[in-house]
Protein backbone atom coordinates (compact mmCIF):
# COMPACT_ATOMS: atom_id res chain seq x y z
CA UNK A 1 0.00 0.00 0.00
CA UNK A 2 2.88 2.40 0.70
CA UNK A 3 4.25 2.14 -2.81
CA UNK A 4 1.12 2.71 -4.10
CA UNK A 5 0.60 5.94 -1.75
CA UNK A 6 3.68 7.21 -3.12
CA UNK A 7 3.18 6.94 -6.61
CA UNK A 8 0.06 8.41 -6.14
CA UNK A 9 1.96 11.45 -4.20
CA UNK A 10 4.47 11.84 -7.15
CA UNK A 11 2.77 10.88 -10.37
CA UNK A 12 -0.26 12.65 -9.30
CA UNK A 13 -2.14 9.66 -11.28
CA UNK A 14 -0.60 6.99 -9.51
CA UNK A 15 -0.71 3.14 -10.53
CA UNK A 16 -4.02 1.03 -10.77
CA UNK A 17 -3.35 -2.76 -9.57
CA UNK A 18 -6.04 -5.11 -9.45
CA UNK A 19 -6.90 -5.71 -5.98
CA UNK A 20 -8.96 -8.37 -5.06
CA UNK A 21 -10.94 -9.02 -1.69
CA UNK A 22 -11.87 -12.54 -0.82
CA UNK A 23 -14.50 -13.23 1.37
CA UNK A 24 -14.86 -16.71 2.90
CA UNK A 25 -16.67 -16.09 6.39
CA UNK A 26 -20.14 -15.86 7.83
CA UNK A 27 -20.86 -12.42 8.74
CA UNK A 28 -21.15 -12.44 13.14
CA UNK A 29 -19.47 -15.50 14.11
CA UNK A 30 -16.17 -13.71 13.39
CA UNK A 31 -15.61 -10.10 12.66
CA UNK A 32 -13.91 -10.85 9.51
CA UNK A 33 -17.15 -9.80 7.36
CA UNK A 34 -17.11 -6.75 8.77
CA UNK A 35 -13.58 -5.73 8.95
CA UNK A 36 -13.08 -6.73 5.24
CA UNK A 37 -15.71 -4.71 4.36
CA UNK A 38 -14.57 -1.54 5.85
CA UNK A 39 -11.44 -2.01 4.21
CA UNK A 40 -12.92 -2.54 1.07
CA UNK A 41 -14.53 0.91 1.50
CA UNK A 42 -11.42 2.60 2.26
CA UNK A 43 -9.66 0.36 -0.22
CA UNK A 44 -12.35 2.58 -2.70
CA UNK A 45 -10.36 6.43 -2.00
CA UNK A 46 -7.63 4.88 -3.66
CA UNK A 47 -9.03 4.58 -7.11
CA UNK A 48 -7.43 0.72 -7.59
CA UNK A 49 -9.34 -1.84 -9.91
CA UNK A 50 -11.20 -3.59 -6.86
CA UNK A 51 -13.09 -6.72 -7.02
CA UNK A 52 -15.04 -8.53 -4.53
CA UNK A 53 -15.25 -12.12 -4.21
CA UNK A 54 -17.62 -14.39 -1.77
CA UNK A 55 -16.60 -17.91 -1.63
CA UNK A 56 -17.59 -20.56 1.03
CA UNK A 57 -19.36 -19.36 4.02
CA UNK A 58 -18.23 -15.97 2.63
CA UNK A 59 -21.41 -16.01 0.42
CA UNK A 60 -23.54 -16.24 3.46
CA UNK A 61 -22.64 -12.17 4.00
CA UNK A 62 -24.86 -11.85 1.11
CA UNK A 63 -28.23 -13.33 2.35
CA UNK A 64 -31.01 -10.91 2.32
CA UNK A 65 -33.47 -10.72 5.14
CA UNK A 66 -31.20 -10.18 8.15
CA UNK A 67 -32.42 -8.64 11.11
CA UNK A 68 -29.87 -8.74 13.61
CA UNK A 69 -32.12 -7.15 16.45
CA UNK A 70 -31.87 -9.96 18.37
CA UNK A 71 -28.22 -10.68 18.87
CA UNK A 72 -28.14 -7.12 19.78
CA UNK A 73 -24.79 -6.47 16.40
CA UNK A 74 -25.10 -4.42 13.96
CA UNK A 75 -26.53 -5.37 10.44
CA UNK A 76 -24.11 -4.39 7.97
CA UNK A 77 -25.88 -6.17 5.26
CA UNK A 78 -27.31 -3.50 3.63
CA UNK A 79 -23.73 -1.79 3.50
CA UNK A 80 -22.97 -4.17 0.85
CA UNK A 81 -25.89 -1.96 -1.50
CA UNK A 82 -23.65 0.87 -0.89
CA UNK A 83 -20.61 -0.41 -2.61
CA UNK A 84 -22.21 0.83 -6.24
CA UNK A 85 -21.78 3.85 -4.74
CA UNK A 86 -18.48 3.79 -3.87
CA UNK A 87 -17.69 2.59 -7.46
CA UNK A 88 -17.02 -0.96 -6.27
CA UNK A 89 -19.20 -2.90 -8.85
CA UNK A 90 -17.21 -5.92 -9.63
CA UNK A 91 -18.86 -8.37 -7.21
CA UNK A 92 -18.38 -12.31 -7.76
CA UNK A 93 -19.58 -15.43 -6.47
CA UNK A 94 -18.64 -18.92 -6.86
CA UNK A 95 -21.40 -21.22 -8.03
CA UNK A 96 -20.21 -24.43 -6.35
CA UNK A 97 -20.59 -22.47 -2.80
CA UNK A 98 -23.95 -21.17 -3.26
CA UNK A 99 -24.91 -24.97 -4.19
CA UNK A 100 -23.27 -26.49 -1.11
CA UNK A 101 -25.34 -23.82 0.78
CA UNK A 102 -28.74 -24.49 -1.14
CA UNK A 103 -28.77 -20.61 -2.34
CA UNK A 104 -29.21 -18.80 -5.64
CA UNK A 105 -29.14 -15.06 -6.63
CA UNK A 106 -32.26 -14.68 -6.00
CA UNK A 107 -31.24 -15.27 -1.87
CA UNK A 108 -28.24 -12.53 -2.17
CA UNK A 109 -29.49 -8.59 -1.66
CA UNK A 110 -26.91 -7.22 -4.02
CA UNK A 111 -26.37 -8.00 -7.94
CA UNK A 112 -23.43 -10.06 -8.78
CA UNK A 113 -22.05 -12.28 -11.24
CA UNK A 114 -21.29 -15.88 -10.87
CA UNK A 115 -18.64 -17.84 -11.55
CA UNK A 116 -17.60 -21.08 -11.46
CA UNK A 117 -14.80 -22.40 -9.77
CA UNK A 118 -12.40 -22.42 -13.18
CA UNK A 119 -14.13 -18.89 -13.79
CA UNK A 120 -13.24 -17.68 -10.08
CA UNK A 121 -9.32 -19.14 -10.67
CA UNK A 122 -8.33 -17.43 -13.36
CA UNK A 123 -9.84 -13.90 -12.09
CA UNK A 124 -7.81 -14.53 -9.07
CA UNK A 125 -4.87 -15.36 -11.23
CA UNK A 126 -4.70 -12.17 -13.09
CA UNK A 127 -4.43 -10.16 -10.11
CA UNK A 128 -2.15 -7.66 -8.51
CA UNK A 129 -3.32 -7.70 -4.73
CA UNK A 130 -5.45 -10.66 -3.25
CA UNK A 131 -6.49 -9.95 0.37
CA UNK A 132 -8.33 -12.44 2.23
CA UNK A 133 -10.59 -12.74 4.66
CA UNK B 1 -26.73 -34.81 27.78
CA UNK B 2 -27.24 -31.14 26.10
CA UNK B 3 -24.64 -30.92 23.18
CA UNK B 4 -23.79 -27.13 22.00
CA UNK B 5 -22.24 -26.12 18.65
CA UNK B 6 -21.47 -22.79 17.68
CA UNK B 7 -19.09 -23.44 14.43
CA UNK B 8 -20.17 -23.55 10.49
CA UNK B 9 -20.16 -27.05 9.72
CA UNK B 10 -18.98 -26.17 6.12
CA UNK B 11 -15.42 -24.58 7.88
CA UNK B 12 -15.17 -26.48 11.08
CA UNK B 13 -15.69 -30.02 12.23
CA UNK B 14 -17.57 -29.41 15.93
CA UNK B 15 -21.16 -30.64 14.39
CA UNK B 16 -19.05 -33.71 13.13
CA UNK B 17 -17.72 -34.14 16.49
CA UNK B 18 -20.92 -33.14 18.21
CA UNK B 19 -23.24 -35.73 16.42
CA UNK B 20 -20.47 -38.73 16.55
CA UNK B 21 -20.91 -38.06 20.35
CA UNK B 22 -24.55 -37.64 20.52
CA UNK B 23 -25.87 -40.45 21.88
CA UNK B 24 -29.67 -41.67 21.37
CA UNK B 25 -32.29 -39.31 23.40
CA UNK B 26 -29.59 -36.40 24.05
CA UNK B 27 -30.66 -33.13 22.48
CA UNK B 28 -28.06 -30.42 19.58
CA UNK B 29 -28.24 -26.84 19.90
CA UNK B 30 -27.02 -24.90 16.97
CA UNK B 31 -26.58 -21.34 17.67
CA UNK B 32 -24.38 -18.52 16.49
CA UNK B 33 -22.92 -19.76 12.97
CA UNK B 34 -23.92 -23.35 13.42
CA UNK B 35 -27.48 -22.69 12.70
CA UNK B 36 -26.69 -22.53 8.84
CA UNK B 37 -26.57 -26.19 9.45
CA UNK B 38 -30.53 -26.39 10.21
CA UNK B 39 -31.35 -24.98 6.68
CA UNK B 40 -32.61 -26.43 4.13
CA UNK B 41 -30.25 -27.05 0.95
CA UNK B 42 -26.94 -27.15 2.68
CA UNK B 43 -24.64 -29.69 2.46
CA UNK B 44 -24.29 -29.92 6.54
CA UNK B 45 -28.37 -30.19 6.54
CA UNK B 46 -28.41 -33.88 5.17
CA UNK B 47 -26.39 -35.05 8.40
CA UNK B 48 -28.66 -32.72 10.97
CA UNK B 49 -31.23 -34.23 9.47
CA UNK B 50 -29.94 -37.81 9.40
CA UNK B 51 -29.43 -37.60 13.02
CA UNK B 52 -32.60 -36.48 13.96
CA UNK B 53 -33.90 -40.07 14.33
CA UNK B 54 -31.99 -40.28 17.49
CA UNK B 55 -31.46 -36.35 18.60
CA UNK B 56 -33.62 -33.85 18.80
CA UNK B 57 -32.07 -30.74 17.40
CA UNK B 58 -32.53 -27.27 18.32
CA UNK B 59 -31.58 -23.63 16.82
CA UNK B 60 -31.26 -20.31 18.59
CA UNK B 61 -33.74 -17.78 16.54
CA UNK B 62 -32.18 -14.67 17.26
CA UNK B 63 -28.82 -15.88 15.67
CA UNK B 64 -31.10 -17.78 12.71
CA UNK B 65 -32.95 -13.81 12.05
CA UNK B 66 -29.21 -12.08 12.13
CA UNK B 67 -28.37 -14.54 9.60
CA UNK B 68 -31.48 -14.19 6.96
CA UNK B 69 -31.67 -17.97 7.56
CA UNK B 70 -35.28 -18.13 9.75
CA UNK B 71 -37.93 -19.10 6.54
CA UNK B 72 -35.51 -21.48 5.83
CA UNK B 73 -35.09 -24.18 9.03
CA UNK B 74 -35.66 -27.77 8.44
CA UNK B 75 -38.56 -29.52 9.24
CA UNK B 76 -38.25 -31.65 12.70
CA UNK B 77 -35.91 -28.35 14.18
CA UNK B 78 -37.04 -26.70 17.21
CA UNK B 79 -36.58 -23.33 17.00
CA UNK B 80 -35.88 -21.57 20.52
CA UNK B 81 -35.42 -17.79 21.82
CA UNK B 82 -32.55 -17.31 24.74
CA UNK B 83 -35.58 -18.12 27.27
CA UNK B 84 -35.49 -21.43 25.41
CA UNK B 85 -31.94 -21.79 25.49
CA UNK B 86 -31.64 -21.64 29.40
CA UNK B 87 -34.27 -23.96 29.73
CA UNK B 88 -32.82 -26.92 27.92
CA UNK B 89 -29.42 -26.25 29.60
CA UNK B 90 -31.38 -26.58 33.17
CA UNK B 91 -33.13 -29.49 32.03
CA UNK B 92 -30.79 -31.94 30.91
CA UNK B 93 -28.27 -33.24 33.03
CA UNK B 94 -25.33 -31.96 31.66
CA UNK B 95 -23.82 -29.64 29.00
CA UNK B 96 -21.04 -30.20 26.43
CA UNK B 97 -20.06 -27.00 24.38
CA UNK B 98 -17.78 -27.82 21.11
CA UNK B 99 -16.03 -25.03 20.69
Amino acid sequence: MSDMMDDMEEGGEGVVKKFMFVNRKAPHGTIYALEGLEVVLISAAFDQDVSMVFVDDGVYELIKGVNTKGIEVKDFSKTYRALEGYDIEKLYVEKASMDARGLTEDDLIVDVTVLDSNEMANLMAEQDVVISY
Amino acid sequence: MLHIVNKSATERNSLDSALRMATKGSALLLIEDAVYAATKGSVAAEKVQSAMADVQIYALGPDLDARGMSARVLDGVKVVDYGGFVDLVTEHNSCQSWL
